[in-house]
């Protein structure tokens, strides 16, 4: 074995623990949305802190969080040291702006997920922040209430406007994200090449769709 | 037909380089891209400076020899066509067109449009063969191809190693060319028995000259001269994830005098 293969992760080894991980967090959004939807019955907040407090107590979801940790870690790290690599390979870059027809959107991954990392950012000075109690909350607020503290944030519209953007460019990302992670981890086939293109879509119209009709509920019907 | 050309003159490898304008007059609609560029080059002869340097061989699009990033896409604005084969009535007259020198750290510049392209000989050299160390001629047909293996090896087989994907890549991937190779060979009877080997060892050549990683933009697909399909690279990663998860450790052997 020579010293090439020494090397540290190949570029197809790091790019399918990224897109593993890519995909670990598209079956964790599909509950986070499941438990925001519940926002929106009309309930008083029953069905959602009750969602909120099993996620906030069940000892299988207290490990699982430090796995979904993990996983944006390991997804984050991976996208940018990709990013870098693939930028230091053409070191003179082209006069002419490229016309290759692409995959849409494709080309603007990293400038997506960093607008997917400020919103989240801002999520956990939000929520997860005040519940491990590193931010206090706002006055009138108990520590977890997640319900209150929701409907406080969304009466602001100017949040809600930071929400809908943070949720359009996640949806951007994960239109080519999707079936981009299973082409990188070998699946794509003439037979069902066609059905993951449309998963993809699907999957996110739904999720982008799906968070961002809370706030807009809030704001037309509340 | 007139067209201003601004095309990348670089005296050499380490010139800093940079755009020049060329009128180019009285250019037939039927003539190829390269016949404009000829007719440029004496013109410039008679005046005394030095032509413009560009790669070509074939001229009928089979050698994988010419380059050029034409407008923004390499081997100009048609599809599934190498520069060569490309005419001066696919632009419109007057038309300002840029050309530049495939863009690539593995591919460093040597003068002007010329770039070289060894790094592919380098990952071809590490594995893209099938090694038939004795015996006679086989009869033909004596191992069975299934046709549908067969056409889609062929198909991979296409590849005429011209480096448009890496040009068009964002990254500077060389993916497609790599799977390509890969996929031919792994497809066949023949080059099935070195598979396992064959991909790390292409892949850990491929990583070790600076290409870029894929991003799953398809850009190679949309510009490969010989429209080779992005499934390639799919089937590349398989193979390659199977010989990393359960091939055998290789023996290391030593030679001693």
């Amino acid at each position: 074995m020579d010293r090439s293969e020494r090397r540290t992760l190949s570029s197809i080894t790091g790019k399918v623990i990224m897109a593993l991980a890519g995909l670990f967090l598209v079956v964790f959004l599909l509950v986070h949305l499941g438990i925001n939807l519940l926002l929106l019955a009309d309930d008083g907040g029953r069905a959602f802190t009750g969602a909120a407090t099993f996620m906030a107590t069940n000892p299988v979801i207290r490990i699982a969080e430090v796995v979904l940790f993990g996983g944006f870690l390991i997804h984050m790290m991976f996208g940018v040291g990709v990013s870098i690599r693939n930028r230091r390979s053409r070191p003179v870059r082209y006069q002419h702006k490229s016309k290759s027809e692409t995959s849409p959107l494709s080309k603007y991954m990293l400038h997506s997920g960093i607008i997917v990392f400020i919103f989240l950012v801002l999520h956990f000075i939000d929520f997860y922040f005040i519940k491990v109690g590193l931010v206090a909350p706002p006055a009138g607020i108990e520590r977890h209430d997640f319900y209150h503290r929701s409907l406080l944030l969304f009466a602001d519209k100017g949040y809600s406007a930071v929400y809908l953007v943070g949720f359009l460019f996640l949806g951007f990302h994960l239109n080519h994200a999707v079936q981009a992670a299973f082409q990188t981890i070998g699946m794509n086939h003439s037979k069902y090449i066609d059905g993951i293109k449309v998963f993809s879509m699907l999957y996110a119209i739904i999720v982008a769709g799906g968070f961002m009709t809370i706030p807009l509920w809030f704001i037309l019907f509340r | 037909m007139i067209f201003t050309l601004k095309i990348w003159r670089q005296k050499n490898a380490s010139d800093k380089g940079g755009l020049v304008t060329y009128k180019a007059e009285d250019i037939s609609p039927d003539s190829s891209f390269f016949e404009m560029l000829d007719q440029l080059n004496q013109q410039l002869i008679a005046k005394g400076e030095d032509p413009v340097a560009f790669d070509h061989d074939c001229r009928e699009g089979i050698c994988g020899t010419c380059s050029l990033y034409i407008n923004g896409r390499p081997h100009g604005p048609l599809k599934g066509t190498t520069t060569c084969q490309l005419h001066m009535r696919s632009f419109r007259n007057g038309e300002t067109i840029y050309v530049e020198p495939w863009r690539c750290g593995a591919f460093p510049v040597i003068k002007d449009l010329i770039v070289d392209r060894s790094a592919f000989d380098t990952i071809i050299q590490a594995g893209g063969y099938v090694s038939v160390n004795s015996g006679g001629i086989p009869d033909a047909n004596t191992i069975p191809v299934p046709k549908l293996d067969a056409d889609t090896a062929f198909d991979a087989a296409a590849c005429i190693g011209c480096g448009a994907c890496v040009a068009s890549c964002p990254n500077a991937s060389a993916m497609l060319f790599v799977g390509a190779k890969v996929s031919h060979l792994a497809l066949l009877p023949q080059g099935r028995v070195e598979a396992e080997h064959r991909v790390q060892k292409m892949v850990a050549t491929m990583d070790s000259l600076g290409f870029g990683n894929c991003s799953n933009t398809y850009a190679c697909e949309a510009e490969c001269p010989k429209e080779i399909a992005v499934t390639n690279i799919a089937r590349m990663n398989r193979e390659f994830l199977a010989a990393k998860i359960f091939a055998e450790k290789e023996k290391q052997i030593s030679f001693t005098l």
